[in-house]
């Protein structure tokens, strides 16, 4: 380790800011997209309800190079994306921060719609039938019923997105390079600091990473036991009930 | 002419198909009474628009809910209905107030609702949680919030099955107050012969899907044909009005269109000219064919006379099933085949019935 390093340079502060406003953002724009799509996948009866679900579900599994190699190809100026964002005024987005957002979003799908599609489903059937019998329309049962209910599955999917954002490391490099300010977040800087041999530094934001992903996941368990035992939780036995759980009507 | 409900439809189950074809009265309780699997939750939730059935008509008074001859379908939400589930499905995000209210967004008619707190009591239970309301609580606020919205139908399904027993004595005043005092229509489905007697104005029996009668209650409920499975529970519900109470004796005197009958009133509490429901089992009746005379005193006090207007014989058991015109009320009597061959008892036979005892339901 070289003592002359300072723990956090400038550079690295510019890093985490970066890292965290990417987080924000990324994490506002998932809730707007995921809430929709969360829905009509615990709703649907559609046969495209399996292949919809995967497709949300690939960033799971893929390499995050393959994620980043397509979104590079489309996103690129002579990309399908990139020239119809440029005829819109857009300026580039390859190794620009819309770039990296628009990958993050992408990345850190399933971690936002898979846990509000479990809240939606956990919810059960009752009580919008119950809402419905009181005169309330569909859109007045989503705003009163499925949001309140679904809140535990709101900070989930929030805190996954915003965590896992702050993670990722594969598609950022392949859609955003290494760009100070620009596109240069905490696990590039990282990346960085480690090429540059600058090992004192890599360990100090390596550290707080760790502190920061352990921290999230304690936070998410301590939450989800709370929502459990307490009263908004998204488990359908929490509807006030004497008896029993009917998802399938009784006859 | 008061108005009617219509219901006409045919709806596939997993073992049977359920098939209807009823018009029932447009005011008071019809009870839709049948084991579970009879498909009575899904006639209801047919009616509610939960369930979308086929062929079907459904029209409440001049209004006209469900016709596929004409295409009209008004989804749940838009239906003027009041729907009590099984379970009482409080809202678990909002409180007691705020449940009542949800049927009733900010600028509508609030009427209903102080209506149905006074109706219910639901005062002292207004700011509470949901959570911290016992089982018969619960139900009482899922009935006022179904009436707050001042429906035109109120559907009820079993509302008291998953109340304790205990509880359940708690909730069943609130709905004879109901029965008694409320102007609007109600479908009660249940599947307990306790509730029929006490609730129903009209009563319909469903089974695997079919309505095997629908009637007058104590006309259905006598009708020894339906082969009802009653067990014990077979007999006749009779309304009468209270003429005289003796407090010395704990009884009370009901006269009904067949003639006066005493009853036991242990606590002393029947006033002269309430009405009340007797119900009288088939098991506890028994025929002679002699008026009581001085020479032939019984400790069964109350003998009525009554025609017999049917004899059915359940196949394999030993008894016949006398059904019996007392005044206006029919009436089931439950003796042995012998006792019917040694009297020689037949059709249109003026007899005697002697009622051993008599269970006052409300």
């Amino acid at each position: 380790m070289d003592p002359t390093d300072a723990a956090f340079t400038p550079a690295t502060w510019q890093a985490i800011g970066l890292t965290l406003q990417l987080a924000s953002v990324t994490t506002v724009i998932l809730l707007l997209i995921a809430t929709p799509i969360a829905w009509w996948l615990s709703q649907t009866t559609s046969r495209w309800r399996a292949p919809v679900g995967a497709i949300v579900a690939l960033p799971l599994v893929l390499p995050p190079t393959v994620l980043g190699f397509y979104l590079l190809t489309l996103l690129s100026p002579q990309g399908l994306v990139g020239t119809w964002f440029s005829e819109w005024g857009v300026g580039r987005l390859t190794f620009s921060f819309t770039g990296l957002v628009i990958g993050s979003v992408i990345f850190s799908l399933p971690f936002a719609v898979q846990p509000l599609q479990h809240a939606f489903q956990a919810i059960g059937r009752r009580p919008f039938e119950v809402a419905a019998t009181l005169r309330a329309s569909p859109v007045r049962q989503f705003f009163t019923v499925a949001l309140p209910l679904a809140r535990p599955g709101f900070l989930t999917a929030a805190i996954l997105s915003f965590a896992h954002t702050v993670g990722e490391f594969g598609v950022v490099l392949m859609i955003g390079g290494n760009i100070p300010g620009e596109t240069r977040v905490v696990s590039t800087q990282i990346y960085e600091h480690v090429e540059a041999m600058e090992y004192g530094q890599a360990h100090w934001l390596a550290g707080a990473m760790v502190v920061f992903s352990f921290t999230v996941l304690v936070g998410l368990s301590w939450l989800h036991r709370r929502s459990g035992a307490g009263t908004h939780g998204a488990d359908s036995t929490t509807l006030i009930r004497g008896g029993s759980t009917p998802t399938e009507p009784r006859t | 002419m008061s108005p009617t409900i219509d219901i006409r439809l045919t709806l596939p189950r997993a073992d049977f198909t359920l098939s209807v074809d009823l018009q029932l009265p447009g005011h008071g309780i019809t009870v839709i009474y049948g084991a579970s699997g009879s498909g009575k939750t899904s006639l209801l939730r047919a009616v509610a628009g939960l369930e979308r059935p086929n062929g079907a008509r459904i029209a409440v008074g001049q209004t006209c809910w469900h016709d596929d001859a004409t295409g009209v379908y008004l989804p749940t939400w838009r239906r003027p209905i009041g729907y009590v589930f099984q379970e009482a499905s409080l809202l678990p995000h909002l409180n007691v107030r705020q449940n009542l209210c949800y049927g009733l967004p900010p600028g509508q008619d609030e009427s209903g609702l102080e209506a149905s707190i006074d109706l219910l009591a639901l005062g002292p239970l207004m700011q509470r949680s949901v959570h911290a309301l016992s089982g018969g609580e619960r139900q009482r606020v899922a009935i006022g919030r179904a009436l707050a919205t001042q429906p035109s139908l109120l559907l009820m399904d079993e509302p008291l099955a998953a109340i304790d027993t205990q509880k359940r004595a708690e909730v069943m005043p609130w709905l004879e107050r109901l029965r008694d005092q409320l102007g609007i229509p109600a479908l009660y489905v249940t599947h307990n012969t306790e509730e029929v007697t006490r609730l129903a104005d009209h009563l319909v029996v469903l089974h695997r899907g079919t309505v095997k009668a629908s009637g007058e209650p104590n006309d259905v409920l006598t009708n020894a044909a339906l082969n009802l499975q009653l067990g014990d529970d077979l007999g006749a519900v009779v309304r009468g009005t209270v003429i005289d109470s003796a407090p010395q004796w704990q009884m009370a005197a009901v006269r009904f269109s067949g003639g006066d009958i005493w009853v036991v009133d242990a606590a002393n509490t029947l006033q002269p000219g309430q009405t009340v429901n007797l119900r009288m089992f088939a098991k506890d009746i028994s025929i002679a064919l002699d008026a009581p005379s001085p020479e032939r005193r019984s400790s069964i006090q109350n003998v009525l006379p009554a025609t017999i207007i049917g004899l059915d014989s359940p196949v394999g058991q030993p008894f016949v099933l006398v059904s019996l015109r007392c005044g206006e009320a029919r009436m089931l009597a439950r003796i042995t085949r012998r006792a019917l061959e040694s009297l020689g008892l037949t059709l249109g036979q003026t007899v005697h019935i002697q009622i051993k005892s008599v269970a006052m339901v409300a």
